[in-house]
């Protein structure tokens, strides 16, 4: 089953963030369908839109994954399915 | 392609990290009528049953939903056919073995309530319900997770005003059995007029007659988002702007909700039933309907506005959750709990807010005289009185109305209670001495109102 979701990182701008990210989604076998980079309010937010392959990796094993890599490189990384925002921002 | 913007994504991200965006709950109803038995005993093994069954994927599915989506979900829940109704299929004097067994249920699935130790009054008393009413006080003594509600009137009837003193009793008698946990008892028991049948709100849901064998309802929240969100606004924007920002947030949360119901009825292989939009505050510091209604522009919740702030706010989430989903339901309005909102503690510590403001503001919102304690000698006619005058606002205006009376035993004005959790603490609120002793006596039924001749 492919499932997109929206990875958002949250923290201070930093050398080797993106990778560290894509390392994990890659080895998931998770495809980056597209990304963004913007600083709002301060802060560096990442966005991604990313498509799991729920038979690859089950999608609680890949948020586990992300948020022990942003733990370890000290930004806060939210993982959550796509729908959730077209449902609250979109009629 | 991403065609949501970073700034959505982040305002989404913010309603839950900093303005407690959650959904309050996600409550499966379940019909309990194939559990009658003439054998209280083997009716309450078959409840038992009936409960871990069909509810133990419940807390797992809503966990793992919470997880994905990444929104909480506080609170899951049971509702279930008013035990009354299983009540009129035994003897039993004292039925409290049926809310041990729902109570036993809730705790072995991980559930934090089960409501529907209920009873539906407002015409006329049967046996059962007569049964259930008087072992509510026992039961409420004896169990943690059960809750109670009575309706005792309704647009179409009118007010049961036998029914309305006898529940007065029994909050008396409940407070009294729960005394040494400051009358909490009292706290799991609602009394209703036009009490709604797929409500998933505590203390009041039950699962109606009307509804299917099983059913998922989802209750939104969302105070402090709707709080961040007029607190945004340039102090001179007018009302219109304030009802229109409201609806937008309104709209968002309830979408929420509407994922949220339309994915855990999915999982569990239920119907949807429904997604009610009532504001629901915690006690938690900016989760407040009140903390709305100040920052709408009334100096403190009580004061003079307050009751035309609560309308706009109630009508604009109405307007914007309408937009959100088309299965509107439960009691969608706002609730406006004295001792869950820190908001409402602090204008009653503060002298802004009585139980009469209160009872106005019943008027334009959904849950009027909730979590009120109040002194534990009150009498009983005086307590059904304050009950009885909830009930004629929402039977003349066509609403629910419902009442949470704490008479905290021992307890007098000046004092404080505390519950702990979602229950929070609450001072002693003083009650209007001068009560219809009188008219309470008289009992007898309330006619069903002009306005009930709608055909």
């Amino acid at each position: 089953m492919r499932t997109p979701a929206i990875l958002s990182v949250l923290g201070e701008d930093r050398v080797g963030l993106v990778a560290a990210i894509s390392r994990v989604l890659a080895d998931a076998g998770a495809n980056i369908e597209d990304i963004r980079q913007t600083i709002i309010g301060g802060v560096f937010s990442m966005t991604m839109l990313v498509t799991v392959d729920e038979d690859a990796t089950p999608f609680d094993e890949l948020q586990a994954l992300l948020a022990a890599a942003g733990e370890e490189i000290g930004v806060q990384v939210t993982f959550q399915r796509e729908d959730v925002f077209r449902f609250m921002h979109r009629i | 392609m991403l065609n949501i913007s970073p700034e959505e994504i982040v305002e989404t991200l913010l309603m839950i990290t900093q303005q407690n965006l959650d959904i309050r709950t996600v409550t499966l109803g379940l019909s309990l009528e194939d559990c009658a038995d003439e054998d209280l005993n083997v009716m309450s093994e078959k409840v038992y049953r009936a409960v871990t069954e069909r509810a133990e994927r419940l807390v797992p599915v809503c966990d793992a939903i919470s997880r994905e989506y990444g929104i909480p979900i506080v609170n899951k829940r049971i509702a279930v056919t008013p035990m009354a109704q299983l009540a009129s299929a035994c003897r039993d004097a004292d039925v409290t073995p049926l809310a041990e067994a729902l109570d036993r249920a809730a705790r072995e699935v991980g559930v934090d309530f089960v409501g529907g130790f209920s009873a539906l009054v407002h015409k006329g008393t049967g046996d059962g319900d007569a049964r259930l009413i008087a072992s509510i006080p026992h039961a409420l003594s004896t169990t943690e997770r059960v809750c109670a509600s009575v309706n005792v009137a309704s647009t179409r009837a009118g007010i049961n005003m036998d029914a309305v003193l006898r529940m007065a009793e029994a909050i008396k008698e409940t407070a009294a059995l729960t005394a040494e946990r400051d009358s909490f008892g009292c706290g799991k028991l609602v009394v209703f007029s036009n009490m709604v049948e797929d409500n998933p709100f505590m203390a009041g849901a039950m699962h109606g007659a009307g509804e299917p064998d099983a059913v998922v309802n989802v209750g939104i929240s969302g105070p402090g988002v709707v709080r961040a969100v007029v607190s945004a606004l340039p102090e001179d924007a007018d009302l219109t702007s304030v009802a229109e920002a409201i609806k937008a947030t309104a709209f968002k949360i309830t979408r929420a909700g509407e994922l949220i119901a339309r994915e855990a009825a999915r999982r569990l292989g239920v119907q949807m039933g429904i997604v009610d939009l009532s504001l629901a505050p915690t006690p938690a510091e900016g989760d407040s309907v009140a903390d709305i209604i100040e920052a709408i522009g009334v100096k403190r919740c009580g004061g003079p506005g307050t009751t035309t702030a609560l309308a706009l706010l109630n009508d604009a989430v109405k307007k914007g959750g309408a937009m959100g989903t088309s299965s509107t339901g439960g009691l969608s309005g706002a609730f406006i709990p004295v001792s869950e909102d820190a908001g409402m503690v602090r204008a009653v510590t503060d002298g802004a807010l009585t139980l009469e403001k209160l009872e106005a503001m019943t008027s334009v919102c959904s849950v009027g005289l909730d979590m009120i304690v109040v002194p534990g000698d009150t009498p009983p006619e005086t307590l059904a009185a304050v009950i009885a005058d909830a009930c004629a606002i929402g039977v003349i205006n066509n609403k629910t109305t419902a009442t949470r009376l704490i008479p905290a035993a021992g307890k007098s004005v000046g004092d404080t209670v505390e519950y702990g959790g979602l229950f929070g603490a609450a001072p002693v609120m003083s009650v209007n001495g001068w009560a219809g002793t009188k008219l309470i006596r008289r009992g007898g039924r309330f006619p069903a109102p002009l306005g009930s001749l709608r055909n």
